[in-house]
Parts: structure tokens; sequence; C-alpha cells
């Protein structure tokens, strides 16, 4: 242990502990801006910074640690003059147009600014110009860029894409696409990690509300909501109402509200998708000596396009299944335009999605199997949709819960859980399982794939068959687990990966709370609903049941293949 | 009234003085990777400071220029700028009345041509090519890339074993390379700016004087691959260690009586005491490598066999054979070459020189080598010849230093012109032909005949030391591409067109220094590792320690002493005096750790594998 003083009081920590760290363990706060725990401590914007008693100059507290016998000061005279000028010079570079900022109200820069009670600045204003194309599902504002770092640091440490990088060098430096491309021309995934760790308003999703209130505007338009897993477990953060309070419920009440014509659940789908790909799975372990194995989940749209773009070679073995989202556009614009008698092209469908990848994905040209123009017309992020409840002023105390429409809001626990890393192996084993042996098993038989590590890994017995199986969520653990597979290192059957650290839950299109990782607590919430259900099974739920007898036939039929699998080579 | 008043210098013009020494020593330590542009206009603005305001193409033209180079800056030019920026300087370099203006728009001149490329990037892509890659000065100037701030934080909480095995991670020569590394990574110490560069290579021996035996890492699992390496000096010694701890079974074949190469019979043991030299390349074989001592490939054994025998070949022969001099009379008897002498030497016989005038000719290390050797070899007289100045030497200077204290008369700017015989065909004498020194080309002033009489340097031997040679002959017969008198390698060390063969160190770049060598074994044996189908990972388990948070006030550096000339001339033991501990303290304490502070905290910092 370690003592030492900071501002007058005696504080013990062990060796090795931050200066910020030891402050903020006894109740002592010290503003910080770039720094982001275990992946930014590089004291970039020197807004940290405190006095030390015997050193003339100041120390940033997030990357220095204690010492015997340290005296401390957080706000000295000293620390307050550099502090103050240190936030007033970011501003000098920063477009600070609150009012019109994505960020305002949740921006860390705005905070500590507004905590200093900077109300001048008193700099000239130089404000970088570059040009970002605007019709890009990630948006790059680099009027707003603090050149944190932070962007660079969790492409390269978390995802492994190293798409940021410093550009430029002397007062000109700028963060950048990497190797002078453009984010076109670059392999991003499109995962939005680097928008959740931004302090600031420099990366955000490109905003599609204004299309979402047209087509309501549109008496011709049939809109057709649907809403991602992972989204009922964190559309109510920074709203002002609990976790609790916040449940899908509400949500397709605020919905309802809005104007929406019918509000479905993307869980209908991922039962659809459990049932094409589990067939496909053990159609697969059928023909063991033709096929390649593993075999990947294709539902995340970040994996797809890291794996197209990394892995090329390696496509063959990504599940034909498409993703829930494109399976219910396929799906409402054909079997549901059938039952509620319309022409399918007036069907707007909006689907609510915890991701950036997304809005990509529905615009991928050959996505359009329903014969109605795009499957999925509009893509919007949790963040989105949480602007338009703002923006409709509606009283979220005042919401009573409402139900999903029917018959596509009908959906399983397996279906809930596609949204935390992992839930898309355990469901498709229940499913499988039932497939194999005509008996459904314990329905947390396949637990063992749930947990926080990166990559995991399980062994089931499936009816005589040992399955060897691995999850993985985030870029760069889903490399490491493709390099060992690849040097032989390892050997599986089945392996889900989803591009977002924790899965869906910790999307690049969720709520930002700087510094905080909220996927753990929402995963919870989504274990938790699974665990809550009538249902279990995909196979059980009766709207799938339904829609096979009435449409499809059966997992894997012509039909299925037309509308819900898809040819990765072709995009 | 008084006619005249002494200039005395005011308070504002004392401290634009010291800005200025400032501003060098900030040059000095500028990192490699900014932006040419942006640095060409920064040193355009002080340029233009610099006009007394006379004349028009100085005063306006410089500052139109600058103006010019920020719209590349800034994306607000085309490339029709760039032409107009090289007509501007071009002018202004023919019109302006003094050296402050023309030589301001030859810089400019020197940049559009030097890096056109980075004014055309910025102009059509609004981007810069370079980029700060290369943070902590001394490990990116390193060949080998040593983590100089990591040992340097270990020596100064005295863990002095711990430092020896962070330098092993990228050098397995640290005792070597304590004594005579010619220690590029202190060039751009960013210390410069506030004092002056680190001392690395004393603190490197200071690590190594208070380490005691430091036995080498461990060995990975054997692999049953068998690696030869030709030739044991500091290149193929460096690859053995490497390979050795991966796990290969590495022999060395070495043609002379004991390994070492040129760290023996190149560098006099004034400089590098056998014992140490010895006692490092005991670490290394302790990792089982084995030795083929007095085994000439090509004569004892051929290429062939060893390609048999062998799954990869490492060719590191150095340079050994010596260049002459070109004049009538130079096969005379009581001529010999460095190379001869110093080899001699390594193998312990020691010439009698007692009573005896030499001349050594060079201006290199060797020549300095071969003439404070000749000293302690009783000689009465030691006079170095040298074509150009002697601050053109390319000696490092505290060897030329050394030399002249030892009593060695450096006659410089003075080409041999004739070698005078006795009736018995023994050198007498050698004639030297008086220069003036000349016109620069490329960096140095080539000297130019004075067109005065020749002068007499009476000798009874005389030693050439104008550079070295690779003897490649044999291994071109056996299919090793050789180019321009050097083998053909790629950089990753692997020789062009035949698979299994790799080659680096003196015998691919030419003559070049320790660390260099070291480098090259390194990057062989990464490189073999992969070729044989591995992937080792070359790390230490050494923790850095956290850097100490403290004010950089300016103190000076610690320089090394050196035992009294008078007494050093007397023998071979070394001559450079390691640092006391307060020293050692004061001097790592200098350190500006920046690996932490600055960019290298970010990115670059530090390499814990390789």
């Amino acid at each position: 242990m370690v003592k030492l003083y900071i501002d007058n009081k005696e504080i013990n920590v062990p060796e090795g502990t931050t200066i910020l760290d030891a402050a903020k363990a006894n109740q002592i706060s010290i503003p910080h801006l770039c720094y982001l725990k275990d992946l930014n401590e590089i004291g970039a914007c020197r807004i940290c910074v405190v006095e030390i008693e015997g050193i003339n100059r100041l120390v940033t507290a997030c990357n220095n640690v204690v010492d015997e016998g340290m005296v401390i000061y957080t706000n000295s005279p000293k620390v307050r003059e550099a502090r103050r000028i240190n936030v007033e010079l970011i501003l000098s570079q920063h477009n600070a147009n609150c009012a019109t900022c994505v960020r305002s109200g949740n921006c860390s820069l705005q905070d500590i600014a507004n905590d200093l009670g900077i109300l001048d600045v008193r700099y000239k204003k130089e404000l970088p110009h570059e040009k970002w194309p605007t019709d890009f599902p990630l948006i790059r504002d680099y009027e707003k860029c603090i050149k944190c770092m932070r962007c660079i640091q969790v492409c390269d440490k978390i995802q492994d894409l190293q798409i940021w990088d410093i550009a430029n060098t002397g007062s000109r430096t700028n963060v950048n696409v990497s190797r002078n491309r453009k984010i076109e021309e670059s392999d991003c995934a499109l995962c939005g990690q680097c928008i959740t760790d931004c302090p600031v308003g420099a990366l955000r999703e490109r905003d599609d509300v204004q299309k979402a209130f047209d087509a309501l505007a549109d008496k011709d338009k049939i809109t057709i909501v649907q809403l991602a897993p992972a989204v009922r477990a964190a559309w109510g953060e920074h709203l002002g109402v609990s976790r609790e309070f916040a449940t899908v419920k509400r949500l397709v009440a605020a919905l309802r509200k809005m104007g929406f014509d019918y509000i479905f659940d993307t869980n209908f789908a991922a039962d659809l998708t459990i049932m094409e790909e589990a067939s496909e799975f053990l159609e697969k372990l059928k023909n063991k000596e033709n096929e390649k194995f593993p075999m990947f989940t294709s539902c995340c749209p970040g994996w797809i396009r890291f794996a197209k773009t990394q892995y090329p070679d390696m496509v063959d073995q990504l599940s034909s299944a498409k993703s829930p989202q494109q399976m219910f556009g396929a799906i409402s614009k054909s079997y549901y335009a059938k039952l509620l008698d319309v022409d399918p092209s007036r069907i707007f469908n909006i689907s609510i999605m915890p991701c950036v990848a997304k809005k990509y994905e529905a615009e991928v040209p050959i996505l359009k199997d329903a014969g109605a123009g795009q499957d999925v017309d509009l893509v919007l992020t949790t963040r989105e949709v949480q602007r338009m409840i703002r923006a409709e002023n509606i009283v979220l105390e005042a919401l009573e819960e409402e139900e999903f429409d029917m018959p596509l809001g009908v959906s399983s626990g397996a279906a809930v859980i596609f949204g935390v890393t992992g839930g898309v192996m355990e469901a498709a084993l229940r499913t499988a399982y039932y497939f194999v042996t005509g008996e459904n098993p314990d329905p947390d038989a396949f637990k063992d794939v749930r947990g926080r590590e990166g990559w995991r890994e399980a062994v089931f017995d499936l009816a005589g068959t040992k399955l060897k199986v691995a999850v993985a969520s985030g870029l760069g653990n889903a490399r490491r687990l493709i390099e060992a597979l690849r040097k032989g290192k390892v050997k599986y059957d089945f392996v889900e990966i989803m591009a977002c650290p924790g899965g869906c839950a910790g999307g690049g299109g969720q709520p930002i709370e700087d510094g905080k990782e909220l996927a753990g607590v929402r995963g919870e919430v989504l274990y938790g609903l699974d665990r809550l259900s009538d249902i279990r099974f995909s196979h059980e739920n009766p709207s799938i049941i339904k829609c096979y007898e009435e449409f499809l036939q059966k997992p894997l039929s012509h039909r299925s293949h037309k509308l819900l699998h898809t040819d990765h080579h072709v995009w | 009234m008084s006619r005249l008043r002494m200039i005395t210098r005011d308070k504002a013009q004392a401290t634009v003085e010291d800005l200025y020494k400032d501003l060098e020593r900030r040059i000095v330590a500028s990192p490699p990777g900014l932006c040419p542009v942006d640095l060409a206009s920064s040193f355009l603005k002080m340029c233009h400071a610099q006009t007394c305001g006379k004349c028009v193409p100085c005063r306006i033209g410089l500052g139109q220029l600058e103006n010019l180079m920020e719209d590349v800056l800034n994306g607000e030019a085309t490339l029709k700028t760039i032409d107009l920026i090289e007509r501007t300087a071009r002018s202004i370099y023919n019109t302006a009345d003094c050296a402050i203006g023309y030589e301001a728009a030859n810089m400019v001149l020197k940049g559009v041509k030097g890096f056109r490329d980075d004014f055309e990037e910025h102009i059509l892509r609004d981007r810069c090519t370079f980029g700060l890659y290369q943070p902590v000065p001394c490990v990116s100037l390193c060949p080998a890339g040593v983590d100089v701030p990591g040992y340097i934080a270990l020596v100064s909480e005295g863990r002095y074993e711990d430092a020896i095995r962070l330098i092993r991670k990228d050098n397995p020569l640290p005792a070597v390379c304590a004594l005579i590394c010619e220690h590029p990574c202190e060039t751009r110490c960013r210390r410069n700016m506030i004092d002056d560069s680190i001392n690395i290579r004393g603190l490197k021996r200071f690590a190594v004087e208070n380490a005691g035996k430091v036995p080498p890492e461990k060995r990975a699992p054997s692999t049953g691959k068998k690696v030869a390496i030709v030739g044991g000096g500091p290149s193929g010694l460096s690859a053995a260690y490497y390979l050795s701890l991966m796990g290969h079974d590495v022999e060395i074949f070495e043609q002379r009586k004991k390994l070492g190469g040129m760290l023996r019979y190149g560098i006099p043991s004034y400089r590098l005491p056998r014992e140490v030299l010895d006692e490092e390349i005991d670490v290394i074989l302790s990792t089982g490598v084995k030795v083929h001592l007095d085994t000439k490939v090509g004569k004892d054994i051929s290429l062939r066999d060893i390609k048999e025998k062998f799954d990869a070949v490492y060719i590191a022969i150095g340079a050994q054979s010596d260049k002459k001099i070109g004049l009538e009379g130079q096969d005379a008897a009581g001529i010999i070459s460095a190379v001869e002498m110093l080899r001699q030497i390594g193998d312990d016989e020691y010439p009698d020189f007692t009573g005896k005038s030499i001349v050594v000719i060079g201006g290199g290390n060797v020549a300095m080598d071969v003439a404070r050797s000749a000293v302690r070899l009783g000689a009465e007289k030691v006079s170095i010849v040298y074509r150009r100045r002697k601050a053109d030497m390319t000696a490092m200077k505290e060897e030329v230093e050394g030399a002249i204290a030892e009593g060695c008369e450096i006659f410089d700017l003075s080409v041999p012109g004739k070698i005078e015989t006795d009736e018995n065909g023994h050198v007498k004498a050698l004639w030297i032909k008086p220069q003036i020194v000349g016109p620069i080309k490329e960096d140095r002033p080539i000297p130019v005949d004075s067109g005065k009489d020749s002068i007499r340097i009476e000798c009874d031997l005389l030693i050439t030391a104008i550079g070295q040679g690779i003897e490649s002959k044999d291994f071109e017969k056996d299919g090793i591409p050789v180019k321009e008198g050097v083998i053909d390698a790629f950089d990753w060390s692997g020789v062009r067109d035949v698979p299994g063969f790799f080659a680096g160190g003196d015998c691919v770049s030419g003559p070049a220094t320790v660390i260099r060598a070291i480098a090259a074994g390194k990057v062989a044996a990464a490189n073999i590792d992969e070729y044989l189908g591995y992937h080792h990972v070359i790390k230490t388990d050494v923790k850095i320690p956290e850097p100490r948070l403290a004010d950089r006030l300016p103190c000076g550096r610690v320089n090394m002493k050196e035992r009294v000339a008078s007494e050093r001339i007397k023998d071979f033991e070394l001559v450079e005096i390691g640092m006391s501990y307060d020293e050692a303290m004061q001097e790592s304490r200098r350190c500006l750790r920046c690996d932490h502070f600055g960019f290298g905290v970010f990115k670059g910092g530090r390499k814990e594998t390789w």
C-alpha cells in the first residue's frame, strides 16, 4: 500500500494505482476527457492535470501512478488556470453549436465546460474543413473531433480493424481514415463502436429520423415497424425512466402514439432465423465430408462485412440464412402483405436496431427478394428512436403498456436472447436438439455458451453427436478465433460471431454513456425476458408454425430459399 | 562625445541568442516522420523574420512563398501553385542581394525537388504522406530497436540484471555494445531540447558492469530444424542466439581460430577487452549453439554440403578483405593492411614495433585502431595520413582525439603520392601531396591539389586502412548472387532467388557498424523462423518501472572519462572508465521517458515482442 495525500486528505491505495483511480476511490472527482479506462490512457486532453508538491509542472492523473508520501492538489490555482485554458483551447477547435448537436446533453466536453463555468472562449476559432460522404451510415464531423484518439484505440485494440488513424502532423494533425483511404474504400465493418466511445458528437450514425417522419406523413404508405431484441433493453436510458419501467410494451405504446401502423417484433424473425439456420446446420452435419466447418452465424452485418473483407475465402462457411431484420423485411412484404391483402409496395418497413451496420445491410441492392423495393426501407438506431420520442414530446411516465400487433409480434424467449452474445447459438441449439430428437431439451441446457469473455467455447451432445461450438463477440476476438482456426489450433462445428463486444446489447447504435460499458446489464435484461417467457423454443412460436403452414411450407423450402436466404458471394 | 563605442548586448538580444541555442538543440531532436511541407513552411517563416527588409525579393517574396505554402497545406492550392512556388523561389534565388534571401529560396527549391510527392498529396487529396510512427527517438534510431527508455529506467532503479535481460530481447551483445557501439540512439535524443542527449552507451556499460553473470532466456522446445550460420561475427552470433532460443539447432561455421569476427579481429582490446567478448559469446553458446572453428566454407566444407545437412543457412561473412591504395610499390615489404595487423592481434600475436616509424593511411575508425595499437606496440612515431580535413574523418570523434592524445600525428589534407623503397624493396618513406579544401560534394568537401611540393614522411612500416571488401567469390561460384561486390539479399535478409538462404551484416550492407550487424542477425532469425514454418515470439517478462514524476531541469551530460594517455599507451587494457554510481543515477534520471510522455504512450512507444 502507498500512503499519500490528495486535497489534504490522507489516502491509502495499492502500489501502481493511478492518481485518478486513487482520487476516485476516495470520492475525489478529477475531471477528465480523453481518458477511457484500459483503452485510452494517453493523457492527450490534459484536463485531468493535478499539482504535486515538489514538482513545478502539472501531471496528468489518468496515466501516472501514485508514490509514497505524494501530496496532490486537484484544484490548486495553478490547476484551475491550466484546466480552464486547456478546455478553452479544445473549444477553440470544436464546433460548439451545441443546440444542433446530437450529443448535446450527453457530451463530456459540454459537461466539463459547463462545470467549469466557461462562458467565453478567449481564443480565435479554428475549425478544420474536410469533407465526409453524408450518405455513409457512419458520419464523422471533423469540426467536432477533439482528437482524443479513442476511436483509433477502440478500432485498433478491441475491433482490430485499424480504420482510424492520425493523419498529418504538426498543427494539422487530425483523426481520419487510416492509410489515406476514403471511408467507403476502407474495411470499416460499421460496428459503430467508435461512435459509442466518442466523448463528443464527432462520430454518429447517419440520421434518418426525418425519413421516418416523412413516411408517417405519406398517407399511401403502410408503415411497419420491427423492433430488434436488444433495443428493448436500452431504449429508456437517458430518457428519465428506470430500466424496469422502460419495458418493450411501453416502447410499443410510444411508437403507436407516433402513428406507425403496425408494430412488430424482430424476435418473430429471429425465431424464423433459428428454424432456417438450425435446419441448414443439421443438413450440413449430415453431409459432413463435403461441407466446410465450422458454419458461422450470419445475423450480424458488422461481422459479415468483416468476414468478407478480412477472410474472403471463408465466405462459403457463413450461414446462408439472412439476418432477422432482412427475413422480417421479406416476410412482411410477402406473407404479411397477403394477410393484409394489400399491394406490398405500399408497405414501408422501418426497423429499429441497436446497430449502425444494419443501415448498410438494408441498402444492399440485392436484398429486395419480396419484389417490392428494398425489403427493409429504413433503419433507425436505438438512439434515433430516442430522439423521435423526445421530438414527439411523449411523456413516458404516462405511457401504459401495449401489445405488439399480430401475428408478427409473437416470439419466443429463444429469440429475445439474440440480442446478447451467445444467444443465437443457444437458441439454435435448443431447436436443433428438437429437430434431431423430436423432444425439447431443458431450455437452459445450452447455457454454457453464456458469459462475458470475448471468446468462449463449449461441447454439447446432440443425440449422440458431439458438437463443438464457439462464440465470440468483438471483432478482435473474432479475428483471434479465426486465426486459431486457420492455424489448426482449434476446431469447431458451429460458431456465433457478433461484431460488438457483448453482442447487440452493446451495439454501436445503442444509447451512449461515456465511460460505461452497459452490454452486461442489458444482456441480463434479455436473459430475464427469456426466463419469464411462456415460449422458450423458436419452433414452438405459434405464429412461426402458422407461417410455415400457410406460406413457407417447411424450413429450407423453395420459398424459404427465395425469401430467407442469400448468396453471400454476391454482396 | 565619444568617437567610438563598445557594442554591448542588451537583455533582449541576449535572450534571443539564448533562444537560437534552444532552437538549434530542438532541431537536433526533431523526430522523423514530420510533414516536410509544414516544416519547410515553418523554416521559411523564420527565414523571413531574418530579412533586413531592404530588398524586394526577400522582404516580400519570402512572405508570398509562405502564403503559397500555407495554401498547399490548407488544401487551397492547385498543381499550378507548385509551379508558382518554384518560379518565385527561383526568382528570389536569382535576385536576392544577400544569403538571407537567396539561401532561404534555395531551401524552398530543395523542398520542391525533394518532396514534390508530398506537395501533390496535399494539393490533390488534402492529406500528408508522412506520419509520426517512430515516437521514441532512441528506439527508432537503434537499428536493433533496443528498448532504451526501458533499460535506462531499470538502471535508475538499480535493476541491472533486468536491464541486461531487456536489452537481450533485441540485442544479444549488450556488453560489446556497452563499449563500442556507435550509439545512433543518442543522435536525436529529445533531451537535447533541454540540454544534451543522454549518455545511453555509458548507462548500458554501467548496467553490464553491475549485473553480474546474467543467464540467457529459456530455450523453446526443440523443433528439430537445423540452421547453419556461416561466420561467427556479431551478425552470425546474434542470429544464432535467437534461433537457438526459438528451439532450432544452430551450428556456426567460423574460418578463424575464435568466434567474434571483427569484434575480435578488428577491434583492439583496449576498446573491447577479450574477456568481455568471450563472456558474452559464452552466454550465446550456452543456449546450445554448436561451433566449427577453423572451418572455411568453400574450402573445408562446401556450401552444397551445408545446404544438404541444414534446413536453412545464414550467411554473415562480414567484410574481411582489404582494399589496396593503388600506388606503385604497394606490394613492397613493410606495407601491410590494417585488417592483416588487427587479425594478428586478434589471435594474441602482438608484433613488436619498438622504435619504428609508422604511417597509417586512412581516416576511419580502423585507421585509428591501428594507429593507437601501433603506439601500444612500441612505435616511436605514428603518423596518420588522410586526404580530407581532420573534421571530415569518418572515425568517431573520441577515437581521433584518443589517437592524438596518445601521440599520433595527423597529416590531414594529404594524399599519398609515392611510395619510396630501399634497395631491399622495403618501404622507406611515403610521399604525400598537400591539398587544399575544395567544394562540397555529397555533404563533404573534396580535397583539391594545392600545387605545393610533396612532403616526405619516413617510415619503417606503412599500414593501409582505407576500407574493406567482401570475400564473396566462393559463394558466387556456389550460386549466391553478388551485386556490386556484396551479397544480393533483401531487407528481410532472404538471398535473392535462393530459397532457404539468408544473408546479412557487412557482407550485404558493406562495412558498417556492429549494431547494424546485430540488427541484421535479428531480422534473419525472425525470417528464418518463419521460413521453417514457425512463429516463435521473442519477449521478456521484465516489467518496466513507472516513470518518475519530476521536473526535468537542465543538467549536464555525464561524458565518459579515459585513463590518462601516458598510462594507457603502455598496455592494451581498456581505455575508457565506466560511470560511477552517482554519475549513473544522475544520468539515468535525465531520461525523459519518451515511451510514456508524448506520442509513445499512444502508439509505437514499446514493442514488447517480435
